[in-house]
């Protein structure tokens, strides 16, 4: 278990990356790049997937069995989504290198 | 050392590479040159952090988790291949809505567990952190599904009722306070299930008021919502990964936010507690819309140097965007300085116009922002708006009465000629008159944004043809 203040320094400094990286962000890129931090959330599947390895009552298996289903189909469809809207962006130089 | 703590060590060495691809991915996909490779490299992450899991869930419930991730990702993989491009907002609603619910589900499943008899209270920081990610995690889920309905256009795009907002925030205040009863005074299961039934209700009801207009930034606070929902059901659970993926998501996605109301003029409280275009009617129009052919518009763009096209989301509605493109390349074999103005809300979220833009084929240096492109409009010759209306409206500069008044608009009226393509007369996705409609420079040219690219396309070759 990790240490109260030690979460804290975490939860701040992981708050900070996320505001400096998503900082330099060209507006055409901001519906892709949701779509891509949305998909990067769906790792509460493996927090599902451990909370249902751990379910021992029924009713623990049904809503862990709920939570990974869900988390697998964000981070499924988080990422064809964002790989299709990805797959578009070319520049009219690029394109004639192919 | 034994095998099953190398196991768990090997795991947690996984999640650690996954958090760093995640961070390394999504700052790849903040430029348009790496952004490819971005995702890509937040997907292999995923993929390193759900095999490694297995080592430490020592196969129980096997067979439930893997049935569990098979329901999940085949119908979401599936749909997200084949949904259309303009359908993207609400399917990012709908796939937040599930990390959500995901989240809420964790959250669900510990407190749960701490209310059988034999288990002793958790750690009060661990206890509060599962309350609170198990409430932002559901009105996450509920919110976004009200959004994608709305979007999806399954359900009526704003519902009113008189004392709403009190009405609402004494249901927020009923899940906190079950909450805080959880945490401080009994964990009970019928508490518990009360707690969650009032929290999803709190994200339908916080939901339901917001006009479509204003979705776009909603939906990107549910995305933050989620991701800190994740991060603390992470701190709750004690996995290092869903901390910081968690929290990185919900810090970006609150950023994002920020921006996105910030170029709406909209703030965000505005947008989650009044009702978008029940304000002010603004100062009615003085004029007529007068109408132009599609021979003549073709004639205005023949003799002009400068063309700038200003799409909106009624282009991508028609399935315009194609022609749009066709008509752009004439113009520029014919030798014109082509560009197109992309207004930060353009379309149903930032950016979502460029993807539109980019599934048709146009590169995306020929788009430009609207910062940037504003002050070329004086020296334009033929603006031409396609379906784009709200963002266009001089009002929001002119009339203080406008509901609008203040939101930064692309300054199209600035341009020699303005021929917009509307198919009749209606207004926009707020409701109000458009006083570029009728301004003296302004031509209007009815029809479907589609069946007008094409005519532009075919007149504009006859005009050539004449030239010569």
């Amino acid at each position: 278990m990790i240490d109260g203040f030690l979460a804290l320094y975490i939860f701040m400094l992981a708050a900070f990356t996320g505001k400096e990286i998503i900082g330099r962000v060209p507006v055409i890129l901001h519906t892709p790049l949701m779509s891509g931090s949305n998909f990067v959330h769906g790792i509460v599947l493996v927090g599902a997937m451990i909370a249902l390895a751990e379910a021992t009552t029924p009713l623990g298996i049904a809503i862990g069995f709920i939570g990974v289903i869900l988390g697998a189909g964000n981070a499924a469809g988080g990422y064809v989504v964002t790989e299709r809207m990805l797959e578009m962006f070319k520049s009219s130089k690029n394109e004639k290198k192919g | 050392m034994d095998t099953q703590t190398l196991l768990v060590y090997a795991a947690k060495a996984s999640y650690l590479l996954a958090a760093a691809l995640f961070i390394l991915g999504i700052k790849r996909m903040s430029s348009p040159v790496t952004a490819r490779a971005g995702i890509k490299w937040a997907g292999i992450g995923m993929v390193i952090a759900t095999l490694a899991t297995f080592a430490i869930t020592r196969g129980h419930n096997l067979g439930w988790i893997v049935a569990g991730i098979a329901i999940g990702v085949i119908p979401t993989w599936l749909w997200g291949k084949k949904v259309a491009m303009t359908d993207m907002p609400q399917m990012v609603a709908l796939f937040n809505g599930m990390g959500g619910g995901s989240a809420a589900a964790i959250g669900a499943g510990e407190l749960l567990k701490y209310t059988q008899p034999g288990m002793s209270a958790p750690p009060l920081a661990t206890l509060a952190l599962a309350v609170i990610g198990a409430l932002i995690g559901a009105i996450s889920m509920t919110g976004s599904i009200i959004a994608w309905a709305k979007l999806d256009g399954r359900m009526d795009k704003r519902f009113t009722f008189g004392g709403q907002q009190f009405f609402n925030f004494a249901v927020f205040v009923a899940a906190v306070l079950a909450g805080l009863a959880l945490v401080f005074w009994k964990l009970d299961a019928s508490l518990v299930v009360v707690f969650f039934l009032l929290a999803l209700a709190f994200g339908v009801l916080m939901t339901l008021p917001i006009g479509g207009a204003d979705m776009p930034v909603v939906i990107s606070l549910y995305n933050a919502f989620t991701g800190l929902a994740v991060a603390f059901e992470g701190y709750a659970m004690g996995i290092e990964a869903l901390i910081v993926a968690g929290m990185v998501v919900g810090a970006a996605g609150t950023f994002l936010t920020q921006l996105m109301a910030k170029a709406m003029n909209r703030p965000i409280s505005g947008v989650l507690f009044s009702n978008f275009g029940g304000g002010g009617e603004g100062t009615a129009i003085a004029g007529s819309q007068k109408p132009i052919e599609a021979a003549d518009a073709a004639s205005l763009l023949y003799m002009a140097e400068k063309v700038i096209i200003v799409p909106g989301y009624g282009m991508a509605v028609a399935q315009a965007q194609h022609k749009i493109w066709e008509l752009s390349q004439a113009l520029i074999k014919a030798g014109k300085e082509v560009k197109f103005a992309i207004h930060p809300v353009a379309g149903r979220m930032p950016g979502h116009m460029n993807v539109l833009l980019a599934e048709a084929g146009v590169p995306y240096d020929l788009i430009v922002d609207m910062d940037d492109v504003n002050p070329e409009f004086k020296t334009t010759d033929v603006a031409i708006v396609i379906g784009a209306n709200d963002v266009v409206n001089p009002a929001a500069k002119t009339d203080k009465s406008s509901p609008i008044f203040g939101m930064p608009i692309l300054d199209v009226v600035d341009a020699r000629q303005v021929i917009v393509i509307k198919r009749g007369k209606g207004t926009g996705f707020a409701g109000i008159e458009n006083a570029l409609f009728y301004a003296d420079n302004t031509r209007m040219l009815y029809a479907d944004g589609k069946e007008a690219a094409n005519q532009l396309i075919a007149e504009l070759k006859a005009v050539e043809g004449g030239g010569h």
